[in-house]
């Protein structure tokens, strides 16, 4: 894969831009002339640079590309790209704003259903998304030619301004948030704007969640975070970090003793799985949780002023195929680990990861084994990683999720050498607070059982995102949070 | 604000605080700890136990020995500064019921979170024999508190300066050999003293609780840091712990976790002694 750098792109744009605006200003383009403008690359910093630094990988969108690509958008009747969208953005009225150049105008659109565009414009797997369904992919029978709506919504983000939203009068009523990942978020600030008192209470001594102790700057940068966190404190939501729900205090507290009228639970999936393979708590295996959050939240990557050590691993096996793996085999590489392979029992196409995280992986030099599957983990005298073993694995038929299911090659195994492994196969729901709050029921998976609005079995009780969910995406926990939170104001009402 | 009320120094390396933290000292329970961090961008969240607790004036106590970076840093503050950050508490609390005889085997730093499990032992009736083991004279704390709460106190030191000159495993030993050998023994100190008092009791069949104290990070069960080996099964001592069977956890292998970044660890120390104290 070749880099273009962002000047040149820049170059490109300006240029198709120009001759697109004369043509604009004569008569509206046809749809195939929209489907033959090219799709804009996002400016990237270059691979072999962004090894080394921690600094976001992507630059966004020049104004330019922004132009152009909005044109690309055919403004679809039935605007299938909306249905693809698990919020529902009126994705071509935005674009239609990024073309008559009112940035501010399409972040409006955006915010109409939308509460943190800045990062789900980065965040989100587009390409299973809104991007899937999109006109334009489909007529170039290739998703990816999709217009690329994430990138467009980063750019109306990134440069729509930013307001405060408006809170209605006091109400005297207050609701307690349990966690602060975008779920959280996103319930405080829908509740706070009904002038409801709004404490968010979050275990860790930053809020944010997954978003500032799982995904790395280099795909989000901690600031952007940090300013949606700052505009819920300017709307006069109260965070309190350090504070475990459940330990520091328990729900039916919240509830009884500090006169909170009804809760809303974003705690989110922090229980890491494990292989439950042989050598698994050998010194150098890591959940890739625990790795990141090394990383990341305690900045242990800042050698020079963090306490909170991180290994510096020579060579490391990574393992899954999710963004969470992808991140982390990421992050191996920016802390100078010589070779990085991420070992992944289906193929690329299955690979759960955003096909943008998996390109740039690649790009930094990750190497990946398909169809492998982590047999076990040796050790040497000391305990200490030495190698991993795998066994090869072949597609056989389809399982339950129509994916092809991968079968062992039995006799197929042989040895990698490696000295640091991170497990990076998925999270269950951390049982903290249900286990404390028995009258909330959980499923089999330990997530909570909640209705279509979020409400629990627990009476002034909603839960939402990956809680309830298990796993799963920002966009999706922030759609819960909204839901619940006009749950929550609707019964507050009476 | 978790502000020190007071700070008085125990031996050494061993400092003992009493901080304002109200909901902690209200939900505290025996056996339970808090994750503290003096510096909130920057330092390491680093477990310590709640050595007591009063819930009417709203403070803990926290003993800790001087080892590293953030115990270093924490050493540093003075009565009337506050500490940045206590989380907590966190933690399964001891399970605490009249059993008869129970003996509390302390190894250094150990009698600090060994103290309030021995005074809940006691009030729920047991009888109480506390083995108060250190290197030596200077390293022994919690004496005096001990010795009020204990029916027995019996204290032992490497090098005979103070007590009888043994280890705490062999006033265990004979506790154990007696006629009627204790209902329960808690073992709590550095992770080779807990796996000789395991492998003391073993022979005997006597039920033997240790704490652990394995490396954390989040302290909630959520990065799987802290995880060790009990009966062949993967355990987090954050959640499901720290207190486990002696007999069934795999102590070979969190000694060699505790070591994982004892090069970095010691370059910290070295760094932090020569200018990093605040
Ligand atoms: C490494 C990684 C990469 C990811 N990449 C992507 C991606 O590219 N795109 C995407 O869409 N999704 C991604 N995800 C998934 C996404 O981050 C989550 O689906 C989303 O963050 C879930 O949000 P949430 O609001 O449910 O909770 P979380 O973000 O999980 O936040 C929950 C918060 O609650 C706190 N908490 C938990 N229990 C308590 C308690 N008892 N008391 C107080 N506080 C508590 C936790 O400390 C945490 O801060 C990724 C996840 C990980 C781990
Ligand atoms: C549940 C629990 C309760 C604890 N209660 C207390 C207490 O009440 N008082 C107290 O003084 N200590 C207690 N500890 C141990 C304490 O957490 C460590 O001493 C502390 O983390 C050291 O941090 P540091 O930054 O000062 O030193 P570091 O620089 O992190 O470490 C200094 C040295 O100590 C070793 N070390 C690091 N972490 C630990 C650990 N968790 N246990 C043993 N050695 C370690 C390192 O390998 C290094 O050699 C407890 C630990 C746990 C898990
Ligand atoms: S929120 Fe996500 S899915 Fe919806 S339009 Fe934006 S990028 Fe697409
Ligand atoms: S489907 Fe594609 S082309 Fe059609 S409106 Fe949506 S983004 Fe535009
Ligand atoms: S400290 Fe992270 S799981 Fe226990």
């Amino acid at each position: 894969m070749s880099h273009t750098t962002p000047e040149s792109l820049q170059e490109l744009a300006k240029e198709q831009w120009s001759s697109l605006e004369t043509q604009l200003s004569e008569c509206p383009l046809t749809a195939k002339q929209r489907m033959a403008i090219p799709q804009q690359e996002m400016p990237a910093q270059d691979p072999a640079a962004r090894r080394t630094n921690m600094d976001e990988v992507t630059y966004g969108y020049f104004e330019e590309q922004a132009r152009v690509e909005a044109e690309r958008c055919l403004q679809c009747k039935n605007a299938p790209c909306i249905a693809g969208c698990p919020v529902a953005i009126d994705i071509p009225r935005f674009i239609r704003k990024i073309s008559e150049a009112d940035y501010s105008g399409a972040l409006a659109v955006i915010s109409e259903t939308s509460l943190l565009p800045s990062i789900c414009g980065r965040v989100c797997p587009q390409e299973v998304q809104c991007q899937e369904p999109c006109t334009v992919g489909k007529a170039k029978k290739d998703p990816f030619l999709s217009v690329s709506i994430g990138r467009l919504e980063r750019f109306v983000a990134d440069h729509g301004g930013r307001s405060v939203p408006q809170v209605k009068p006091e109400t005297g009523k207050k609701v307690a948030i349990i966690g602060s990942g975008p779920a959280a978020i996103t319930a405080a600030a829908d509740i706070r704007r009904e002038g409801h008192g709004v404490t968010v209470f979050e275990a860790f001594h930053k809020p944010g969640g997954v978003l500032v102790y799982g995904i790395p700057e280099f795909r989000l940068p901690k600031g952007i975070v940090e300013e949606e966190l700052n505009t819920l404190q300017q709307m006069g939501v109260e965070v309190r970090t350090n504070f475990l729900v459940g330990r520091t205090r328990t729900l039916k507290d919240l509830l009884e003793k500090d006169g909170y009228n009804a809760i809303f639970i974003g705690s989110g999936a922090g229980l890491p799985r494990f292989m439950e393979i042989e050598g698994e708590n050998l010194v150098g295996v890591f959940a890739a949780n625990e790795y990141l959050t090394r990383s990341n939240l305690m900045k242990a990557y800042d050698r020079e002023r963090a306490d909170t050590p991180i290994t510096r691993p020579r060579k490391v096996a990574v393992l899954g195929g999710g963004n969470v793996a992808m991140d982390a085999a990421r992050t191996a590489v920016r802390l100078n680990a010589e070779e990085v392979n991420v070992i992944y029992r289906r193929t690329r196409t299955e690979m759960p990861a955003r096909a943008e995280e998996v390109d740039h992986a690649e790009e930094e030099g990750v190497v990946f084994h398909f169809l492998r599957n982590p047999a076990r983990i040796l050790g040497d005298e000391n305990g200490q990683v030495r190698a991993i073993e795998v066994l090869k694995y072949e597609l056989g038929e389809p399982d339950d999720s129509g994916r092809r299911r991968p079968v062992a090659i039995p006799g197929s195994e042989y040895e990698i050498e490696v000295d640091t492994v991170i497990v990076s196969i998925g999270n269950d729901s951390n049982p903290l607070l249900t286990t404390t709050t028995p009258e909330l029921e959980v499923n089999k998976r330990g997530n909570i059982v909640a209705d279509e609005s979020g409400k629990t079995s627990m009476d002034r009780v909603w839960a939402g995102g990956d809680i309830v969910l298990g796993a799963a995406t920002v966009i999706l926990a922030m759609g819960q949070g909204r839901k619940a939170a006009a749950a929550i104001n609707e019964a507050l009402l009476s | 604000m978790h502000t020190i009320l007071k700070r008085e120094q125990l031996s050494e390396q061993v400092f003992r605080i009493r901080v304002v933290a109200p909901l902690i000292a209200e939900a505290r329970q025996a056996g339970q700890f808090v994750l503290v961090q003096v510096d909130t961008e920057f330092g390491e969240r680093i477990p310590l136990t709640i050595a007591d607790a009063d819930a009417e004036q709203g403070w803990i106590t926290l003993i800790f020995q001087a080892v590293g970076g953030t115990t270093m840093r924490l050493a540093a503050l003075q009565e009337g500064d506050a500490v940045p950050a206590i989380l907590g508490p966190l933690g399964t609390p001891t399970h605490v019921e009249q059993l008869g005889h129970v003996v509390c085997v302390c190894g250094g730093i150990g009698a600090a979170p060994m103290y309030p499990i021995a005074q809940a032992m006691k009030a729920a009736g047991n009888r109480v024999t506390i083995i108060l083991g250190a290197r030596n004279h200077d390293l022994i704390i919690l004496q005096e508190e001990m010795r009020s709460l204990a029916d027995d106190l019996i204290l032992v030191t490497d090098d005979g300066s103070a007590g009888r000159k043994a280890l705490v495993t062999e006033p265990l030993k004979e506790l154990c050999q007696a006629p009627s050998p204790p209902d329960l023994v808690v073992a709590i100190g550095p992770p080779i003293m807990m796996k000789f008092a395991v492998e003391t009791t073993r022979p005997f069949a006597v039920r033997t609780v240790v704490s652990l104290n394995t490396i954390m990070v989040d302290g909630t069960g959520m990065c799987g840091g802290c995880r060790v080996t009990v009966g062949g099964q993967t355990r987090f001592v954050c959640m499901d712990g720290p207190e486990f069977d002696g007999h069934q956890v795999d102590f070979e292998n969190m000694m060699k976790r505790l070591q994982s970044y004892k090069t970095q660890e010691d370059a910290a120390r070295h760094t932090c002694k020569i200018g990093r104290n605040p």
